[in-house]
């Protein structure tokens, strides 16, 4: 399965990154991409710019251990990760997740999957800009449940 | 060993990364935040609450209960927001 796993500052090309994992070839039958995008407001505080922090070396290797763990329980045809560091404006995109497959079902649950353990378990750190100070963005429970219930899950359904 | 501190962790130790050689009783990650802890105002600060405290060895997460020994890279740093 193809895999492309990069953490850059650059910004990417959602629709070009899905192009390339169906180029060539008839088997995939379904594409899901996810994109992140920065907001101008978080829980009703406006947000002027916010910083990503990351861990190289972890990062990718944490994110490859999860695109690793997709494709043990759905059969995936390709998987794409992109994520972003450094300084982002309001509507900057942040992740991209694209994933392939022979049909919708597995592509949709194997991008939740990916997007849900990137929030809790990548080494990426969130700093937001405010108007009035900068604050290190806390972690959500939602996010961490949101990961958890796929512990309990071992794969979509049938 | 060397230390990584990453978000507000190094923020407040004031540094990201150095290279120590804790004493032979820090066994596990949960020692070594304590014994971190005690090394100065800045390092008490980032420590004060290692309940929260999220840690890597050699790149991978482990548990307040992993052993430390042979580590080669001990990270600290807060509950991620990625994505």
């Amino acid at each position: 399965m193809p895999v492309t796993i990069r953490l850059q500052s650059a910004d990417f090309d959602a629709a070009a990154e899905a192009a390339l994992l169906t180029r060539g070839r008839t088997d995939v039958g379904a594409v899901v991409t996810f994109t992140g995008i920065c907001r101008s407001s978080e829980a009703g505080a406006p947000v002027v710019a916010m910083t990503l922090e990351h861990y190289p070396g972890m990062a990718e290797a944490e994110i490859a251990r999860h695109v690793e763990e997709a494709e043990t329980r759905w059969p995936l045809l390709g998987v794409t990760v992109v994520h972003r560091h450094g300084r982002l404006l309001p509507g900057d995109n942040i992740v991209l997740v694209v994933t392939a497959a022979a049909h919708r079902g597995d592509a949709f649950a194997a991008a939740e999957f990916l997007m849900d353990y990137l929030k809790t378990r990548a080494p990426f750190w969130k700093r937001e800009e405010r108007p009035d100070g900068t604050i290190w963005v806390d972690a959500k429970s939602t996010d961490a449940a949101a990961a958890d219930r796929w512990a309990n899950r071992p794969q979509a359904a049938e | 060993m060397k230390l990584l501190y990453f978000a507000w962790l190094r923020e407040r130790v004031g540094k990201g990364e150095e290279v120590v050689e804790p004493p032979a009783g820090v066994t596990t990650v949960a020692d070594l935040m304590t014994w971190l802890a005690g090394r100065g105002e800045e390092y008490a600060f980032a420590f004060e609450n290692p309940n929260i405290i999220r840690a890597a060895i050699n790149r991978a997460h482990v548990k307040a209960s992993a052993p430390v020994a042979g580590a080669k890279e001990v990270a600290f740093f807060p509950p991620m927001t990625g994505g």
